[in-house]
């Protein structure tokens, strides 16, 4: 089994370090190298770097690119310049999520679309069943693309003076293709921790050599996938599979902005209308507990005695300290401030439901 | 790499008991510790609770991860650490001068079938 994993390019650096190897999503990857805690709060409060190359890369490109995109992607490309970037999902037309992506445009008839990594090949696959009619090219470039992201509040500063590239000038969620020893590199502001930070994209050669640079600093931190989560859950950024699946839609995991209804139309636009118009009936909320216990995903919620969802993800948060979660519960239980129970292990703890966000957001806008 | 000290009983799931006299101390092993991170919670059952040999009797928690406690012994729990409510971090510390809990030991025949520093060493390292 463990031998069909892939590895990411800079699999070996990872294994120097003495990272925790795990597998995800098909691939070895490092879980932490040192300690979780450290590597969160190197984030929250300097920089750090993840190998994300385990991420997928799809160019659609051809005269109907921005048509096709449209068709797949709940939200509007449109309005976009090239250099913006979008966040959204591709659904069935049930209204569950095939995917949750950023949406990256190169220029009018040239958009690069960033997958999650245990979707690629089913993202793929739909991408090119539904653009027949379409003059668009779905082109699957994940093997030629690495990936790494670059995050926390030094991440502007140190990405400029130790790689000498400029990103001062980028704003969030717009990016720019750079010409490095030849090759082509992207560098874009997004990311997904809550705080400022780069997600540069380029061949296995440039990334080692970000990775290298940086690291080799002492000041970026190598940081894991164990942090990565702890992170993006506190400021509430959903993990397909979890607050997202072919189960759960964008309106019912709180997402609604990103699917945008004025549009012509997309793949589950009928589902979504029919589901604004009668309500859901489960829905993704916040539940902080009221005591130091551990809620972690697949727990079961209860109010008065019966089952009423579970949690999606849960953690004692490593920037507040609370026993926090996202559950996925009944919706007439999902009203701020309705008091809940969480199962963990044979006890029952009490919690209140709450907002999502944890922690603050800290992005440069 | 893991600490393993002599004069402790160990199990296969990485608990440690200390006897002193007729009371046995609980804990979890540097290994232990070590493979679960960064510890931020520990499950531990109320005093004058029984616990069982080789059954659940609370859990420690990680990070990302539970992991049951296996008690190696069987008794009556007279003390738990309540130290380790506010710092459970105290594990990752030093995992064997933080007990967990303080048992009336039932049956000292239990201690037999646990491993000595030796022997635990030893199945660390496969």
């Amino acid at each position: 089994m463990e031998s069909n994993l892939k590895r990411t390019c800079l699999y070996d650096k990872h294994v120097a370090l003495g990272a925790q190897m795990s597998p995800f999503a098909g691939f070895d990857m490092p879980i932490q190298y040192t300690s979780i805690i450290e590597e969160h709060n190197a984030v929250r409060h300097a920089c750090g770097i993840f190998d994300v190359s385990h991420m997928g890369e799809v160019l659609i490109s051809g005269p109907d690119a921005e048509r096709l995109v449209g068709h797949l992607f709940t939200n509007d490309v449109r309005e976009m310049t090239p250099g913006k970037v979008l966040y959204g999902m591709m659904l069935y037309p049930n209204g569950g999520v095939v995917d949750d992506l950023l949406v990256y445009k190169k220029g009018d008839e040239e958009f690069f679309l960033v997958i999650n990594a245990a979707n690629i090949d089913k993202d793929v696959a739909w991408m090119q069943e539904n653009c027949a009619g379409f003059n668009a090219k779905v082109e699957n470039q994940s093997e030629a693309y690495a990936q790494v992201a670059v995050q926390g509040p030094k991440a502007e500063e140190l990405v400029e003076k130790l790689l000498h590239v400029t990103v001062s000038d980028l704003e969030f969620y717009t990016f720019k293709e750079l010409e490095i020893d030849g090759k082509k590199a992207i560098f874009s502001r997004t990311g997904y921790t809550g705080e400022d930070g780069f997600e540069i994209y380029g061949d296995a050669a440039y990334i080692n050599k970000v990775w290298d640079t940086l690291v080799g600093s002492g000041e970026v931190l190598p940081c894991g996938l164990g942090c990565r989560d702890t992170l993006r859950f506190e400021v509430a950024l959903p993990l397909y599979g979890h607050e997202l699946s072919q189960d759960i839609t964008p309106i019912e995991a709180g997402l609604g902005m990103f699917v945008k209804m004025d549009k012509p139309e997309f793949i589950g636009k009928e589902a979504i209308a029919r589901q604004k118009e009668e309500g859901v009936k489960q829905k993704v909320v916040g539940i902080e507990l009221h005591e130091k216990a551990v809620p972690r995903n697949g727990y079961d919620v209860e109010a008065e005695g019966t089952r009423i969802g579970y949690v999606t993800t849960g953690y004692q948060s490593i920037s507040t300290g609370k026993s926090v979660c996202m559950a996925l519960i009944d919706s007439r239980y999902a009203a701020l401030g309705t008091e809940v129970d969480v199962r963990i292990r044979k006890k029952l703890f009490k919690g209140t439901v709450c907002k999502k966000r944890f922690y603050q957001k800290n992005y440069k806008k | 790499m893991s600490k393993v000290i002599e004069g402790l009983y160990y199990s296969e799931s990485h608990e440690w008991v200390k006897v002193e006299g007729a009371y046995g101390y609980i804990g979890i092993t540097d290994y232990a510790q070590h493979a679960l991170g960064n510890i931020v919670y520990v499950d531990m059952p109320d005093v004058d609770d029984e616990v069982e040999k080789d059954a659940e009797f609370g859990a420690v928690e990680s990070v990302k991860a539970a992991s049951d406690l296996i008690s190696p012994v069987s008794g009556k729990v007279v003390e738990v650490n309540e130290v380790l409510e506010d710092q459970p971090e105290l594990l990752n510390q030093d995992a064997y001068a933080n007990w967990i809990i303080k048992v009336e030991l039932t049956d000292t025949t239990d201690l037999d079938s646990l491993m000595d520093a030796k022997a635990y060493e030893a199945t660390c390292k496969e």
